[in-house]
Formats: C-alpha cells, structure tokens, sequence
C-alpha cells in the first residue's frame, strides 16, 4: 500500500511574521522557512506505518515555489522514499489556494494511485484548514480531519478525533485523507546520515501546467492589516490588590 | 440572496451560542434557512426555529455530523442559496471545505468581519495579521469565528421541513469519548482560567478548576499542558484549538507564546500570574501578578470567595 503526504513550505512557526507597510501581504522576504508543522506530523506518522508494515511506500508532495524542494528534502531525510515538486509560482508571496492545491493533487493521485493521503489539518501561513476536506470530496474519498490517532486493518481505517467536546472516533474506507492534529505524533528529526541519503533519493519535478491545473486564485486579497494590538496593562504587588482591581473593573 | 446556515449540534442538542452568533454575522446577507443535520433533529429544530429572523429550518438525519453525508445534502440543496455559512468549529471546519470543493469555489474560513456579500476579514499567521479577501465565486462558502459576534435573538417561528438527507457509506461512526461538565462551554464563557505547562500535572490542575469555579468560569489550557497529559485536548486555547473572548481570562503558569495568543488575546480583560517577569503573557495582560502560582491562585480563590 502507497501513501501520499502533501507538505508544504511556510514561515517557520518561531518567527515574528510581519505584516508589510503597504498592506499587500506579509513579508516573506529573507525569514527562514520550514516545513509546516502539521505536515511534518504526517510524515512522521507515515514513516510509523511503513515501520509498522502497514504500508511499503511513501511519496511526498509539495506545491509551491522552486524551492519548496529543500521541504520535500527534509521529508526524504526525516523516511519519505520518493518527491515530487509541482512548481505552481515563481513568487514565494503568492500563496497558492487550497482548492487550487487539490486539483494538483488529484491530478497526482490519478497517476499515482495511493490507498491514503496523510495531510496536515491546516498550515499556519494561511490558517485555512481546508485542503484535506476539498481534496477528499474531489477524488469522491472518505476523510478524517483532525487526527490524534490512526489504525489501519485492512481496508478500512478507524481514526481517533478531536472535536470540540473530546473525542470522536469514526472508521473510513479506503480509500481516505485523514488529516494529522497536535498529538497524533512527535516527529523525528532527521539524522546528518539520513540527510546526506536523502540528497540521492528520487525528486521528480513538474509544473501546475503540465498538469493542465489552473491555480489562478478565486479570492482576491484586498489588504492586509495588522490586528489590533494590546498593551501591557500593570503589573500588581499582590493577590489582594489584583482582586480589588478586578472588582472595580466589575469582572469579579 | 439567500443563505444556508448549518446549525452546530452538540450531543443532540441545538448549540445555541455558536449557532446563534453565526446567525447574527450573517442576517444582513438575505434570508437564512437554518439545516439541521442529526440522527434525530427534531428537538433541536424546533428550538432553532426560535431564532428571529430565520424563514425555514430544515431537517435531515444524519447522525454524528459525518462529513460526507452532511456534505452530499447541503450540496444537493445549495443552488437556492448565495451563501452557504456555519460557525467555524470542529465540526464546521470539517464539512465546509468539503462542500466548496463539491461546488468548485474556495471556502473562506474562520471570518471574523463580514464586510458585504462577496468581502471578509479572516485572522491569518494565528492572528498576527488580518485578510480582507473578496470571493468571486457565485456561492459564498464561509465559516464564522463566532467570539466576536453577538447572539442573534429569539421569539421567533420559523417553519420546520425536512430536507432529503443523503447518507453516506464512506465512513462510520464509532464512539464518542466526551466528558460532560457542569461548567459554562469554553467559548461562550464569561470567565475563562487557563492553566499552562507550569501547572505541572494533572493533580495541580485542581487548583485552576478551583479559581474557574469560585469565578464561575470555564477551564482552559495551553497546547503544553494537553501535551502533557494535565487537561483534556477540548480545553486546548488557541491557533489550533479554541478561540475566545471572555470578560476575564486568566492565565496561569502560561508563557505566551503568539500560538497560544492566536486564541485569546480579544478577550476584555487578561490577568497573567506567573512567576517569570520576563514571560511575554505580561505583554497582553491588563494586570499582571509576578508570583508562584502555587499560592497565586489558591489565595485568588479563597478571596473570589469572600
Ligand atoms: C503548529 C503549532 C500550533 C500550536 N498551537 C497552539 C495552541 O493552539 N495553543 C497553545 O497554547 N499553544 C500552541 N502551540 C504551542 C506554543 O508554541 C507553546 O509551545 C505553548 O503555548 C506553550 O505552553 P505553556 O505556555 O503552557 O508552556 P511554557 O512556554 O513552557 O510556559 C510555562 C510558563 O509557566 C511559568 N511557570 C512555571 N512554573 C510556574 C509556577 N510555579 N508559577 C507561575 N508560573 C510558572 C513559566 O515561567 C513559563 O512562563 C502550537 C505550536 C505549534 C508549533
């Protein structure tokens, strides 16, 4: 069994993102970039289920930039087997959407033809949360969003969830795109040995023209602004003295 | 115009709070038919026809909000409608995209201004900067970030009809694992105490549900604390897991961190306790108490009780 493991390249989640004076976006010039965390929550899980005999083969995707490659080589260093890139931009700003990014994976899955699509639940750039779902009802598959824990038996796959009240648990058919949350995993990291390995691993590239994908975007960014900020308020001397303040503040 | 709204359904029941707050963000849009989707719907349909300014509420029996079938209804429904909306949680957030990609639009998650019919705001970086984006797809498919809007009101009577629910045999149901409470819900508390990292175990989170309850308020966490086995994941507070905007939030033993922020800084008022003067919570609190949280939150309780 072939899973496929979409990830991608944003900021790094430790750097400050700063928000571009003319209001066109946020700056994504010279910050260090990463490999979005949830996604590498899904390598890492499709790494255990191959150590676990479950599955013989790991492929993963990245859309995006040129050099959305290093993410892909990080994959390949953490266990992935084989890449591929699909170059959809030349501009790191331009945020391809996540409708945009599931027809390019479909077009992928129909060439490849895996059994399962491990996806991180949302990327932290974006903050959509929405490529699983669509990538899902467009291969016309079963999804699990939001996944803490998975177990494959045969054909079928019971996935643990969190919801807002706790838990859910629910079993799909495969084929499914379950999408990793915080604790399905931690993941590894990649040992130099592994790295340096990693560099000879197939990576193969196309572009979202090749595959007759149009990315261009359905929602047009009007602006970006900084939110509203806070400001530091007083820093009391006691335990009594914040009680009274929040009595006349009338929320005690 | 016309919008669809899909209820929130908790346990069976009608979740009034996030239904009603998306019902508010989106009533200027045209008129909005409520759907509610459970394996019996009746009862919380009849309570969200209570919702003023609702002209249909529709019923179809899907239990367990499983995202196929919910989808594959809506979808067969959605060509009444400009706008297909519901409140952006777990179960929002899961069914939504799902049904754009159905309709080939892009969804538009987690709004949290509705500028005009086609124009929202939405938090992206975990809320370090805001979009405004501008849809130029004919169905509008959006979620809402319910924190920062307001009940709509009841006294109202809509119809109740049943939908055609369209069952789906991808994938199952198997067990709800839910601790039910007799706290207020998270994201519609008044009060909200958080514990973090620093809380150091499970015992000691006694002490934050302790403060929570003599304030009569709902407990919270940090992404450390549920990772480290102290609370459950649903009390998680922030980019990743609830967002919300109490009167008062406090944060004990908790740093900071702009993930944890995402999901907390609209509260009204912020109190930090904690015993690093140096921790960046300090940055966003009104008032900031530099102490061990071990007495800190004790004493704030055996006070808050009079
Ligand atoms: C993709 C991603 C998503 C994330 N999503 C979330 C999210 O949704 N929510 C979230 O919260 N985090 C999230 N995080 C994690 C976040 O980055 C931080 O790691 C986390 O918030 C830290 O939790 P903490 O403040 O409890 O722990 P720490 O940062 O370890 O802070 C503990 C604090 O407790 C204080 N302390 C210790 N002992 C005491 C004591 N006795 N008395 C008083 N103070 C004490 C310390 O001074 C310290 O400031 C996410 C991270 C990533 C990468």
């Amino acid at each position: 069994m072939k899973v496929l493991v979409p990830v991608k390249r944003v900021i790094d989640y430790n750097v400050k993102v700063r928000v571009k004076a003319d209001g066109t976006g946020v700056d994504l010039a010279n910050v260090k970039m990463s490999m979005n965390p949830f996604d590498e929550i899904a390598v890492e899980e499709a790494i255990r289920l191959k150590e676990a005999g479950k599955i013989d083969e790991i492929v993963v995707v990245s859309i995006g930039v040129e050099k959305s490659q290093e993410t892909l080589r990080t994959a390949l260093a953490m266990g992935a087997d084989r890449a591929i890139l699909v170059t959809a931009t030349d501009d790191v700003h331009n945020d391809i959407e996540p409708l945009a990014v599931a027809k390019i994976l479909k077009a992928i899955i129909d060439e490849e033809q895996p059994s399962l699509v491990l996806a991180g639940k949302q990327a932290i750039d974006n903050d959509m949360n929405a490529t699983g779902q669509m990538l899902s009802a467009l291969l016309g598959w079963s999804q699990a969003t939001n996944a803490s824990e998975i177990a494959i038996a045969g054909d079928s796959a019971q996935v643990t969830r969190e919801v807002d009240g706790g838990l859910q648990v629910i079993k799909v058919t495969l084929p499914a795109v379950i999408t990793a949350d915080l604790r399905l995993n931690e993941p590894r990291y990649a040992s130099l040995p592994n790295i340096m390995k990693a560099k000879k691993k197939q990576l193969d590239i196309k572009s979202a023209a090749d595959l007759g994908i149009d990315v261009s975007p359905r929602l047009e960014i009007i602006k970006t602004s900084e939110p509203s900020t806070r400001s530091a308020g007083v820093i009391v001397e006691s335990v009594e003295e914040l009680v009274s303040k929040l009595k006349e503040a009338g929320v005690v | 115009m016309a919008v669809l709204l899909i209820a929130e359904i908790s346990a069976g029941a009608l979740a009034m709070d996030a239904t009603a707050k998306t019902l508010s963000a989106v009533s200027s849009l045209g008129d909005v038919d409520i759907l509610v989707c459970d394996a019996n719907p009746d009862a919380a349909a009849k309570e969200a026809a209570t919702l003023k300014n609702v002209k249909n509420v529709l019923t179809a029996k899907i239990g367990n909000g499983l995202a196929e079938g919910v989808a594959d209804t809506v979808v067969a429904i959605a060509s009444g409608y400009s706008h297909i909306v519901a409140p952006a949680t777990a179960a929002g957030k899961n069914v939504l995209p799902r049904i754009a990609a159905l309709l080939d639009v892009m969804v538009i998650t987690d709004v949290s201004a509705v500028v005009d019919a086609d124009t929202f705001e939405r938090p992206i970086y975990a809320g370090n900067a805001i979009q405004t984006v501008k849809t130029k797809d004919a169905t509008k498919v959006v979620s809402i970030r319910t924190s920062g809007f307001d009940l709509a009101e009841t006294g109202g009577s809509a119809a109740v009809k049943a939908a055609d629910a369209k069952e789906s045999a991808l994938s199952s149901f198997v067990e709800d694992r839910v601790q039910s409470s007799d706290r207020p819900e998270l994201t519609s508390a008044g009060v909200v105490v958080s514990g973090g990292r620093g809380v150091g175990s499970e015992e000691d989170f006694a002490i934050i549900e302790g403060l929570a309850d003599a304030l009569g308020g709902a407990v919270g966490a940090s992404r450390a604390a549920v990772d480290s086995g102290y609370a459950p994941n649903d009390w998680q507070v922030g980019q990743t897991g609830k967002v919300v905007a109490p009167d008062l939030y406090v944060a004990c033993g908790i740093s900071g961190a702009i993930q944890h922020l995402a999901g907390m800084k609209d509260s009204k008022i912020i109190v930090a306790i904690n015993k690093d003067a140096e921790a960046p919570i300090f940055q966003v609190a009104d008032f900031g108490l530099v102490a061990d949280l071990f007495d800190a939150v004790p004493e704030m309780t055996k006070l808050v009780k009079g």
